[in-house]
């Protein structure tokens, strides 16, 4: 499998913006792993933490759009507590995150959310965070 | 002793048990849990996006109300409102047009002036009574009751407001050994329970309490002691579906840490509030001569 | 006043041309009063460049010039040194420099560096016309050298400088010299073991003629300056009268009591009257009185029965001696950052997490299991090893950014070394590059990774953690871009070297420079790696950066070699940029005494007057700072050749910034 790597795609003015929202430096890392070796939602990736930050450092911004990833973490700051970098791999899923969210495109829908924790007493908590991560 | 107190929405609801059994053994150990006459939602989570002001809002609400009502500091038990009205603050302490400007939108409250700490209870209770006092308060040792501790991602992370050492925390764990638990190596007290995915995303909740649940009691736990509701639902109610997944399952109570706290301190079983609970902790407290 | 300057603008190629815009800047120059000629030229420091500012001088009479260049740290040496063949007081000549202080710093603001470098040249002939001429004083020294660290760093310079005929106090704080060398099994990329390669050294050291051992030793006191020093050391007491003692070894066979052995990382029992190791050199013990029980308790004094020498002698005390000094070598090598630091790695939780160097003893034959690898918890022969490299090097978010530069390599020897002594055993490297930059070192890891079968995983590991009487460790393999997981038996963690516990300590005592870690600083980074910023001291081994031992070895000769140079010499010259006292206007406050770091300004006690001791002052600027009555100042740096040029720099500042872009 190749892809090519165009000069229009790397350092895109979409991959600025995810810099600028999210406060990183997407070159900082050097691809040590460490974010996915201890990530707790790995398993329910299709891009690894890392890959997602490598397909970003090559331009390859789609993949990591449409991947699943970004809405399978969880926000739970283990890549960046960990990164021998520093690098704030929890805000660049929530700035790719908000790439998506702030067109107006909303993943889970308000109406199902309440209905489905209706069937069971579902934590407010949970209604809400999810609400905040996944709509608008 | 007064401590201002923030509830959040949760402990109002499902976690009504970790709310109850907080305001009574802080009763025991000589703390009078006030709850802040105004307060709204903290926000659940803490917006991690440089260009959102919007979503501190809520929280630094809450931090007026806690001026108001003439505190310096507040209490607060749920991690998720910890995590994110800590961060917020922090940031504001950080970020000085920031709080202008959020001062500046919200013109009808009196200003936020950062120099409210908040706290979670179990270090309010560290730092100000310390564990001694709390074990001379002890009347029913937690003797045999071998306990994980689990705080998942909220109070641990990130650095600006960890409740102790993000890797090897022990905060909880002395607090237990104060109360006669016997605390267990439980490596995965700071891995995550997969959090709001439990609504659209169950699958992923259910791999993780049958992993967590598994590897305490592989590590030989009687019962996992908690301290956020969220984390509380997946990896207590979420047993039932786990169950229905991995028909191997073993199941296992799991308790807010302030119903075996209320326990110890001789508090009544009423305020433990364990009808709440979804795998009934009473048999194990009962085999172990915890409770009668 | 100087009223025939010259002024040379250097291009530096285009480090300077490229960006200051040089003929604006020759024109602007010739302009200036004083100023009787100037001139361009594009390598100024080259041979022709020197030759076309010596005919200039002669040519045109002048008398001083300014070399507008690079920092005076690399030329001001070369244009002085012209000025000396030529007659001219070398103090008659200045460096302006418009590199580092204009076109590197504004290579974006061309326009704004080309007005800088001319206020920097004005500045400089400001300064330049208030010059006198400057003479140096000459001193003599003591031909006597004190290495402090008897690693294999201090070991091979004090041979050096004993071979050179002159001698030299080794200096260590243990009992025994051979520092970290004497601990490891078999080095990289021969495998020859530090009992075959580094043992007759230390015997050399022993026997040498020209070699005084100071072990157990720590330094007290260092005063005077190169050439000169007085250095009071402590010798701790050893409890032991080395005097007496034959070194047989029957009190430690006796010690009843069992603390953890230190060179043994802890990893088993020593006893409490000790030496470090068997071959140690000197080969008297000492006691340790933290676990001595008669210190302790005040019963036992089983030694004391045993020696048949009579040479115990729990009555000992430190003594403090003063030696004369001419240089002095710092090696006072590294240590390993403490793996506690790595929480996720189960690091002081599980004994089965041990770092490169409890490895290292794992596999010496010397070590606790006499080379027969075994898990520390339980004596097990571990069926896997897990490596993870770069724990905590290469780290700037939680540890330490730098590389520690071995651990690639000893790592790959430690799995090989493993391989070897469990045949069927598996070996994992979890590594993010492997810096194999030496001679044979490439070579080795292929070997390793070849025949031995090792397996080298790329990615970092993130946790570590016990399941039953396992390791669990979870990696990425970002080859195959997978997380995985290992069940293992040991761990060993290629901690960060980090400077020795003490050298920020010992820098304080020396007034020496680190870098914000505590690794020494050499005077500079290319040019004078084994020199110190501080004359008379040079640096060793470890004690300046992370590096392996042939690397050690060979600065620890450079730095023995400038010793001979500097003992080749009769006397010293002192540099006379220093302060002076002006004594009609000092009004006797001793300000200036109570400020020098050096001890070199005093109040006369007769006139009550302050006088510079001319050797002793490093001419650092403090006493002319501090004085209030401006009675102090510095040759050739007087208060109105600095406001002047204070006033140069300054004027039309507001104009010049506003090109300064953010
Ligand atoms: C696990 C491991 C394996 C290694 N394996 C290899 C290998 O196979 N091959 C290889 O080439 N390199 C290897 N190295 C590197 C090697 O250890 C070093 O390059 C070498 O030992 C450095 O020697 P040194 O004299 O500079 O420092 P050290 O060995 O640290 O010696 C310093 C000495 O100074 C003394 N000292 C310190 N401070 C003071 C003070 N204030 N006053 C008095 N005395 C003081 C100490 O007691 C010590 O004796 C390995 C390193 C490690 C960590
Ligand atoms: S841990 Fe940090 S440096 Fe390593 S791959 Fe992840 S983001 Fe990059
Ligand atoms: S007196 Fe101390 S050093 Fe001597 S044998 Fe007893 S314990 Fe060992
Ligand atoms: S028994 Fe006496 S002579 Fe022998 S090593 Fe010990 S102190 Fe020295
Ligand atoms: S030598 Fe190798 S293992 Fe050590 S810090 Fe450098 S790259 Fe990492």
């Amino acid at each position: 499998m190749k892809i090519e790597i165009k000069n229009e795609e790397v350092r895109s003015e979409i991959i600025q913006r995810i810099e600028e929202i999210s406060g990183e430096n997407i070159y900082k890392c050097y691809q040590c792993g460490k974010c996915s070796a201890g990530c707790p939602s790995a398993d329910e990736m299709d891009l690894l933490p890392n890959q997602v930050i490598r397909n970003l450092q090559i331009g390859k911004v789609d993949a990591v759009l449409n991947s699943r990833s970004i809405w399978v973490c969880a926000t739970c700051y283990m890549c960046w507590i960990r990164c021998p970098r520093g690098v704030n791999l929890t805000s660049l899923f929530e700035a790719c995150r908000l790439m998506t969210l702030r067109q107006n495109l909303d993943q889970v829908g308000l109406k199902e959310a309440i209905k489905e924790s209706e069937e069971m007493d579902i934590p407010q908590i949970a209604i809400i965070s999810l609400l905040r991560k996944l709509t608008s | 002793m007064e401590v201002s107190y923030f509830p959040g929405c949760t402990l109002k609801q499902t976690a009504r048990n970790f709310e109850i059994s907080a305001i009574s053994s802080c009763k025991l150990l000589g703390l009078d849990l006030t709850e802040l006459s105004r307060w709204n939602c903290c926000g659940t989570v803490y917006s991690l996006s440089t260009d959102d002001s919007m979503h501190h809002l809520a929280p630094i609400r809450n931090l007026i109300r806690v001026q108001e009502d003439g505190f310096k500091e507040v209490v607060t038990l749920c991690s998720m409102c910890y995590n994110t009205l800590k961060q917020a603050n922090e940031l504001m302490k950080k970020e000085p047009d920031r709080l202008k400007k959020m001062n500046d939108f919200m013109y009808r409250e009196e200003d936020y002036i950062p120099d409210v700490e908040v706290y979670h209870l179990v270090t309010y209770i560290k730092e100000r009574l310390g564990y001694e006092k709390v074990r001379e308060l002890v009347k029913q040792p937690l003797t045999g009751l071998k306990v994980a501790v689990y705080y998942g991602c909220l109070l641990l992370r990130p650095d600006s407001i960890k409740l102790d050492d993000r890797e090897n925390p022990m905060i909880m764990e002395d607090l237990l050994t104060a109360l006669g638990a016997e605390i267990i190596d439980y490596p995965f007290s700071n891995e995550c329970c997969g959090s709001y995915h439990t609504l659209g995303q169950k699958e992923i909740v259910l791999n993780r309490t049958n992993k967590l649940i598994t590897e305490a009691r592989r590590d030989g736990a009687d019962v996992l002691v908690l301290s956020c509701p969220e984390c509380d639902f997946n990896l207590d109610h979420r047993q039932k579906d786990t169950l229905e997944k991995y028909p191997n399952f073993q199941t296992m109570p799991v308790l807010y840490f302030t119903q075996l706290l209320n326990i110890a301190l001789g508090g009544n079983l009423e305020d433990c509030g364990f009808e709440l609970n979804y795998i009934d902790p009473l048999p194990v407290l009962r085999e172990k001569g915890i409770i009668k | 006043m100087n009223k025939r300057i010259g002024v040379f603008i250097c291009h530096c190629g285009l480090n300077i041309a490229g960006t200051v815009d040089v003929d604006a800047l020759r024109e602007a120059v010739g302009k200036i009063r004083n100023v009787v000629y100037v001139k361009n030229y594009i390598f100024l420091c080259s041979q022709p460049g020197q030759e076309m500012v010596s005919d200039a001088v002669k040519e045109h009479k002048l008398d001083g010039f300014i070399v507008a260049n690079c920092s005076p740290t690399l030329h001001e040496k070369t244009f002085r040194t012209i000025a000396i063949k030529l007659g001219m007081n070398p103090y008659l000549v200045e460096v302006a420099n418009i590199r580092e202080q204009s076109s590197w710093p504004h290579s974006k603001q061309p326009d704004y560096a080309t007005k800088k470098a001319l206020k920097i040249i004005k500045g400089t002939i400001k300064k330049l016309e208030r010059n006198i001429e400057l003479y140096t004083q000459r001193v003599g020294l003591t031909k006597r050298a004190l290495v402090i660290g008897g690693g294999i760093a201090g070991i091979q310079a004090a041979l050096d400088i004993a071979d050179g005929g002159y001698e030299v106090l080794l200096l260590d704080r243990k009992q025994s010299i051979g520092g970290h060398m004497a601990q490891i099994s078999e080095t990289f990329p021969t495998l020859d073991c530090p009992q075959c390669i580094m043992t007759p050294k230390m015997t050399e050291v022993a026997q040498h003629p020209n070699i005084k051992l100071y072990t157990y030793s720590e330094v007290e006191e260092i005063s005077g300056f190169i050439g000169n020093f007085t250095v009071k050391l402590r010798q701790k007491a050893r409890y032991v009268d080395w005097d007496k003692c034959t070194g047989c070894g029957e009190c430690i066979a006796k010690c009843p009591s069992k603390p953890l052995s230190e060179f043994n990382r802890n990893l088993c029992k020593g006893t409490a009257i000790y030496r470090d190791f068997e071959q140690a050199v000197p080969s008297y013990p000492v006691i340790n009185k933290e676990a001595c029980l008669y210190f302790q308790k005040g019963v036992c004094r089983v030694c004391e029965k045993v020696c048949p020498a009579a040479a115990i002698n729990y009555e000992d005390k430190d003594i403090i001696k003063e030696e004369k000094i001419g240089a002095i070598i710092i090696a006072t090598g590294y240590d390993l950052m403490p793996i506690q630091a790595l929480g996720e790695y189960g690091a002081g939780k599980y004994k089965d997490v041990v770092d490169g160097m409890q490895f290292e003893r794992l596999l010496a034959s010397t070590g606790p299991y006499a080379g027969n690898v075994k898990r520390p918890s339980d004596q097990k022969v571990p069926e896997s090893v897990v490596f993870i490299q770069c724990a905590g090097s290469r780290d700037p978010e939680t540890h330490y950014p730098y590389c520690s530069k071995i651990c690639c390599m000893y790592t790959a020897k430690q799995a090989l070394l493993y391989k070897h002594n469990v045949h069927h055993g598996k070996a994992y490297i979890f590594y993010i590059d492997i810096r194999s930059n030496g001679k044979g070192y490439e070579e080795f890891v292929q070997r390793v990774q070849e025949e031995e079968g090792v397996v080298y995983i790329r990615g970092k590991v993130s946790k570590v953690f016990k399941r039953g009487d396992k390791l669990v460790v979870w990696g990425a393999d970002t080859l195959t871009g997978q997380t995985v997981e290992i069940e293992t038996d040991l761990v060993v963690l290629a901690s960060a070297m980090i400077p020795s516990t003490g050298s920020l300590n010992l820098a304080s005592k020396t007034r020496l420079a680190t870098d914000k870690f505590g690794w020494f600083s050499e005077a500079h980074p290319k040019l004078r790696p084994v020199e110190s910023v501080t004359g008379g001291y040079f640096l060793a081994g470890t004690a300046q950066a992370p590096r392996d031992i042939p690397e050690t070895v060979a600065q620890a000769s450079g730095a023995a070699s400038k010793v001979l140079a500097l003992f080749s010499n009769e006397y010293i010259e002192s540099d006379p940029v220093i302060a002076q006292v002006d004594p009609e206007i000092c009004n006797r406050c001793g300000y200036c005494e109570s400020v020098c770091a050096y001890g070199a300004v005093k109040l006369n006690p007769k006139t009550r007057i302050a006088e510079v001791n001319e050797v002793l002052c490093e001419g650092c600027g403090a006493c002319a700072a501090t004085c209030p009555s401006g009675a102090i100042s510095h040759r050739n740096n007087s208060r109105k050749q600095i406001f002047d040029m204070i006033s140069v720099a300054t004027e039309n500042y507001d104009q010049i910034t506003t090109k300064f872009d953010k």
